[in-house]
């Protein structure tokens, strides 16, 4: 029995130690929104924060989680519901198109900025650089990053 | 789109009741309550499916109205980031005269009810581009024609333009002017003097008011109106709009629920893989070390894949790579990808100079190239692509009792619901298809391959199972875009103007006009193609065989400018002569990039036009070429799809499509060693990242409001030239070979 804490809350899972977070997190917890990309790092759908910083679930066993808070895309916004200002920004931004790689760019955001509120061009560049979008939403990703840091928006970044 | 459209305009000329109802149901909008009240009509039969609330009132196959005044749109496409929900709830709703803050989006069972009549219609007309996933076979009423074909299909760019022009538009003021009859009717007043909006009806004079939901029912007995009366631009009130997604808050919070998130009480996962050579099959396996393994519940050799059902995902894929496979021979075992483009090459040569099958021909292209000043010759080649949507295939599925149900994302519910059924061996009636949200389709999820397979498997186990394929499994079992060669041929008089075009390529799958460019002013051309087996399997991907040509002629029309002695874009500006809507487009991409402004050294600029899906869309690309590699630094996007129906929701496909593009250009090669696809995951078939993403600024333009062009794929097929035509720019290296990852700029 592993036991665990997930968006605050104590859980405690019959698995393999070797199980990556991703499907312990999606299978036996039954939370969804973190999503499967890739299965070896490269894509960041699967973000989740582990003691507040932001790692690749798919590749990361559930025993490096024992002991240590995971934070899920369902855990980041207030106990009242209310959503957390990245998530915010996001749909002022009108940023998700499938909407897939989403929460792992909302996960990689916010360890971001609660690592560093005031980012510049080049550190969100390589803060999401492990984190893909077919889609293609990568300027109003960036547009959404700064209006939550509180930067102004310039009309040359985005569309 | 115009052929179908005649008479006045604003009005549905053609669309005769009769059409609506024996044509389509569906397209049907047809609505309504004539059809309503009868039995065995099909709004009767949907409406356990569509209405679930005792108050509900199905007003007709495409709308409903309940007790609260909600207007429900119903939307017979697949949400796949394209905002198709809230852009034809837009169209709608507009024509109702809802009350956008009180309207409700609700995706359309995978019912044959809700084939795309409107794009069946367009697959019929021979001079339309069309989505030629399924190949026509037989001309036939254009419902069955539809329902044969499982119709009820998202992509080519086709909601807004064909769905939402011809019917949601149509539903939305057929169901207003049907309000405003029952309404007229209980208040004994003409119904010339009502006027609706926000979802009321009001009658002035007499100072009576009331909301839709209060005549709904009423409503429900009016005659369906033959040919409602559609609204002109200056009266819109939602269309034109950037209203907000419909769908963007719950893909913020993790609650959107996608095809792998479905969930069944008692499911178990499957992990599978097929053989790497494509038409392969499964000869032989050892699974002894797999089925000890913890969680493993079944292994299933299916004969042209190999499955393993265990308790958990990750347990399934770890047996599965424990299993020692031995597949069969094929014919393409020892194939490369050299051997593929060769093979072009023969065939290319074999066609000569007359040879093929001609597609277009136009003037005496032989005495163009005698009398030519100057000629020009090229060859281009792009590789195959995978589709690399965010979300890997997958679907889940559950076989019992003579009864099958699925869940998936895909763009075809229909062809989905009809693949289950063929994999399960039962009829269409008895399965159950739940449509989820797409985690990117990109023509991909069009194929019914991984809707047969979960089945298969389902059935094989009489419990439920999620399927989920692997990264690695999505790579190589792809419908990968076609590689293709091109050649052209170009004459241009002593002016420098261009006389001759003469064009044969390898492949022509859709849309047909992909390779021709009747908007270039050109005296005499002639275009071929030359049928060469691939090897792989293929299928449509974003903007299809305009992803190849769009490249091919606007390549080699930068050539012919710069043998000419001209600027690229003055150059363009001569052809478009007698195209003044494209040289709108081409002029606005122009201006808004300064592009007479000088740039720094190694930085170049580059432009292209591809008119595509019904939209004009020309793009200048920046390049930064000091560098080892190429930095596209930005975009200038002008795009004229007739009509904006959501600029915001616009602006974001022509991003998204160049992020696409872009990604295809710099990295995109699918490549084959003894037959097998070499590239299995992101680290060897890479994607545009943040840093990589271009600036981008759009302008739009409304250039035709009564023809609407798509939104999904036009922005796609100008990035690549762009980019190359700027890297010529800045260079003087011209690149006649996708991707640019082959190229050494250092």
């Amino acid at each position: 029995m592993i036991k665990l804490n997930v968006n605050g809350q104590a859980k405690a899972v019959e698995v393999d130690p070797a199980t990556p977070i991703l499907w312990v997190v999606r299978e036996n917890l039954g939370m969804t929104g973190t999503k499967f990309g890739c299965g070896i790092a490269q894509c960041g759908a699967c973000t989740v924060h582990l003691d507040g910083k932001p790692v690749r679930s798919c590749s990361t066993p559930i025993s490096v989680a024992e002991g240590k808070s995971i934070t899920t895309i369902e855990g980041i916004a207030g106990e009242d519901g209310t959503l957390h200002r990245v998530q915010q920004a996001w749909i002022e931004a009108q940023v998700p198109q499938c909407g897939y790689c989403q929460s792992g760019q909302i996960m990689t955001a916010t360890a971001l900025l609660a690592k560093n509120p005031n980012p510049t061009d080049a550190q969100i560049d390589a803060a999401m650089a492990g984190n893909v979008c077919r889609c293609g939403m990568y300027n109003r990703i960036r547009q959404a990053i700064k209006a939550a840091a509180g930067q102004p928006v310039t009309k040359e970044t985005v569309a | 789109m115009s052929k179908t459209e005649t008479g006045s305009p604003e009005k549905k000329g053609k669309w005769t009741r009769r059409a609506f109802i024996g044509a389509g149901v569906v397209a049907g909008s047809a609505l309504v309550v004539g059809v309503a009240v009868r039995q065995g009509n099909p709004v009767n039969r949907l409406n356990p499916l569509l209405a679930n609330g005792k108050d509900e009132r199905l007003l007709n196959a495409w709308v409903k109205v309940d007790a609260d005044n909600i207007v429900t749109a119903v939307i017979p496409h697949v949400e796949m980031g394209q905002g198709v929900y809230t852009a034809l709830a837009q169209m709608l709703a507009d024509e109702m005269d809802a009350d956008w803050n009180r309207v409700r989006i609700l995706e359309a069972p995978a019912d044959m009810q809700y084939v795309s009549d409107s794009i069946a219609r367009d697959f019929l007309a021979p001079d339309l581009e069309v989505p030629a996933l399924f190949e026509p076979t037989v001309a036939g009423g254009i419902l069955e024609l539809a329902q044969a074909m499982g119709l009820q299909f998202t992509g080519g760019s086709y909601s807004v333009r064909a769905t939402g022009q011809r019917a949601m538009r149509t539903a939305g003021a057929a169901a207003r002017e049907m309000l405003v009859a029952a309404a007229a009717s209980e208040w004994q007043v003409p119904a010339g003097e009502i006027s609706t909006a926000n979802s009321m009806i009001t009658h002035a004079r007499s100072g009576s008011s009331a909301p839709f939901s209060q005549f709904a029912l009423a409503a429900a007995e009016q005659s369906l109106p033959a040919r409602p009366t559609l609204k002109t631009p200056d009266k819109y009130t939602i269309m034109g709009q950037p209203k907000a997604r419909h769908d963007i808050p719950e893909k913020v919070d993790g609650s959107a629920i996608f095809g792998i998130d479905a969930n069944v009480p008692g499911m178990k996962y499957a992990a599978v893989k097929a053989p790497p050579v494509i038409g392969a099959t499964v000869e032989s396996m050892d699974a002894s070390t797999a089925k000890t393994m913890p969680g493993v519940l079944q292994i299933l050799n299916m004969g042209d894949f190999v499955a393993v059902v265990a308790d958990g995902y990750w347990q399934a894929q770890q047996a599965l790579s424990s299993i020692d496979t031995k597949y069969s021979k094929t014919e393409g075992d020892g194939l490369d990808q050299e051997a593929i483009f060769a093979r072009y090459a023969s065939h290319l040569d074999d066609a000569g100079e007359d040879g093929g099958d001609s597609e277009t021909e136009e003037g005496d292209v032989a005495k163009g190239f005698a009398d030519a000043a100057v000629k020009v010759e090229a060859e281009y080649k792009v590789p195959f692509l995978a589709h690399a949507a965010m979300e890997p295939m997958n679907c889940t599925a559950w076989v019992r009792d003579g009864k099958c149900d699925v869940w998936s994302g895909h763009q075809a519910p229909v062809k989905a619901r009809q693949a289950a059924a063929d994999a399960a061996g039962l009829p269409f009636e008895d399965v159950t298809y739940h449509n989820a949200y797409l985690g990117g389709g990109f023509g991909r999820r069009a194929q019914g391959d991984y809707i047969a397979m979960a089945t298969r498997i389902a059935k094989a186990t009489g419990y439920p199972v999620k399927m989920i394929w692997s990264r690695e499994e999505d790579t190589a079992q792809d419908f990968y875009r076609p590689s293709a060669t091109s050649r052209f041929r170009g004459g241009l008089d002593k002016d420098g103007r261009l006389v001759s075009w003469d064009n044969i390529h390898t492949h022509l799958f859709d849309p047909k006009d992909a390779p021709t460019v009747p908007y270039y002013k050109i005296a005499s051309h002639k275009i071929r193609k030359v049928e060469v087996p691939m090897q792989l399997r293929f299928g449509p991907w974003r903007s299809v065989d305009h992803s190849q040509h769009g490249f091919f002629i606007e390549s080699f029309v930068d050539e012919l400018a710069h043998a000419a002695g001209k600027d690229g874009y003055a150059f363009r500006r001569e052809l478009l002569a007698d195209s003044p809507r494209h040289l709108k487009v081409l002029d606005t991409a122009a201006k808004m990039s300064g592009w007479d402004t000088p740039l720094p050294d190694k930085h170049g600029r580059g432009i292209a036009l591809v008119p595509s899906f019904g939209s004009i869309v020309a793009q200048v690309a920046e390049v930064d070429m000091s560098g080892s590699k190429p930095k596209v630094t930005k975009v200038y996007v002008a795009a004229d799809p007739g009509f904006v129906i959501n600029p915001d929701g616009f602006t974001a496909q022509m991003e998204s499509a160049i992020a696409y593009g872009l990604t295809a250009a710099l990295y995109g090669d699918i490549t084959l060693a003894s037959g097998k696809v070499q590239q299995s995951n992101f680290h060897d078939y890479p994607m545009l990242r943040m840093g990589e993403m271009p600036a981008i600024e759009v302008a739009l333009i409304n250039g035709d409001h009564q023809h609407l062009g798509g939104g999904g794929e036009p922005g796609l097929p100008p990035i690549a030239p762009a980019v190359t035509n700027a890297i010529f720019a800045a260079t003087g290296k011209r690149i006649r070979e996708l991707p640019l990852a082959k190229h050494d700029f250092a």
